[in-house]
């Protein structure tokens, strides 16, 4: 009798990564979160809790701010993700370089987050009010306590844009 | 004798009283049946249930939990009662119940009413909440007929397979959808 083999329920699902077409052999319930950091080395996306509670794991789905961590690949297959390494090619993007010229980050795990969290809400509300950004960000936890200078930069990063710094 | 002559008046005038209300009452609506009452009052036991009421409320904030806390993370309606900008309900809630215990329950179009038509529930009477359900301009712009579909939606059924560590309401959805029926049948009659 052959010997046989385990069987296993990957299959091969493709979507779109930071602008590049991805084909990974994953199980279809894995989390994206885990697909971009085990199987395409994207480790710019944070694992926090595992369930939706912190937002360290936000990513851009579609132009929507999810959390991978609870987006199975079912739901990314044939999908345009981004991630905070697809942001831009050089740290260029107005977020990026507003979060260094505000000094926002302490311990800076859950930045990646906030900052993608940010780039939706800016794609949306280009000159976004106090009360837009508290709105926008209040899923994204910061255990540092950084809030007040993530404000300053998602004002700064507008300003910017508004200006013509682009995005 | 003077005691006897106004305890007669003051009865009097409670009987004139009722007789007054009864009236305006006969004149409003047509007298209630007993089964269509008692059909939706097991009809009631869902819509009251946190399962379907922490989305049916005022305001634009949605509960969670059976002791209906306000939903962490400042989670807002949204005009499309879908969420707000980076803050879509989606972002979290996935198209099936997670696994894990506290994580985000899901399903298809996981919402709350949208702005225009809130469908709030929380803080109406028995009698209140069922002039509102048969309301197009309350209820989603739905006969009473459409009420019965509407019951067999992927975010309406799921009240029945919420996940990890949330309650069901107490009637089964078949028994719930039966009464249902049998309160519209029976001339959709509502408490006072």
């Amino acid at each position: 009798m052959p010997p046989t083999t385990p069987e296993t329920s990957t299959r091969a699902i493709t979507l779109e990564v930071n602008g590049k077409q991805r084909t990974v052999h994953v199980d279809p319930a894995k989390p994206l979160l885990w697909v971009l950091r085990e199987d395409l080395q994207l480790t710019g996306t944070k694992f926090g809790c595992g369930m939706a509670q912190c937002g360290a794991c936000t990513v851009n789905l579609n132009g929507d701010a999810v959390r991978s961590c609870v987006v199975p690949m079912t739901r990314a297959a044939g999908q345009k993700v981004t991630t905070i390494e697809g942001l831009s090619p050089d740290r260029s993007h107005p977020l990026q370089k507003a979060w260094i010229a505000e000094q926002v980050p302490q311990c800076g795990y859950c930045q990646p987050g906030q900052i993608m969290a940010a780039s939706v809400l800016l794609a949306h509300v280009p000159k976004p009010t106090d009360a837009d950004i508290d709105d926008a960000m209040s899923g994204n936890i910061c255990r540092c306590g950084t809030y007040e200078r993530i404000r300053r930069a998602i004002h700064r990063a507008a300003n910017s844009t508004h200006k013509g710094g682009g995005q | 004798m003077s005691f006897s002559w106004i305890g007669t008046l003051i009865l009097a005038l409670l009987a004139a009283a009722y007789g007054a209300q009864t009236a305006r009452t006969s004149a409003a609506q047509p007298p209630a049946q007993p089964e269509s009452l008692a059909a939706f009052q097991q009809v009631l036991q869902v819509l009251r249930h946190p399962r379907c009421m922490n989305c049916h409320v005022p305001g634009n904030q949605p509960l969670q939990g059976d002791d209906r806390h306000a939903h962490t993370m400042n989670v807002k309606r949204g005009v499309d009662g879908k969420g707000t900008v980076a803050m879509r309900c989606s972002n979290c809630h996935q198209l099936e119940n997670s696994t894990t215990l506290h994580a985000p329950p899901g399903a298809t179009d996981w919402q709350m009413p949208p702005a225009k038509t809130p469908m709030a529930w929380s803080g109406l009477s028995d009698g209140d909440l069922c002039r509102a359900i048969k309301d197009p301009e309350k209820n989603g712009h739905r006969t009473l007929p459409a009420l019965i579909p509407h019951m067999d939606t992927s975010l309406v059924t799921w009240a029945w397979n919420p996940g990890p560590g949330r309650t069901s309401p107490p009637l089964s959805h078949d028994e719930f959808v039966n009464q249902l029926k049998r309160w519209i049948h029976t001339g959709a009659a509502c408490p006072q």
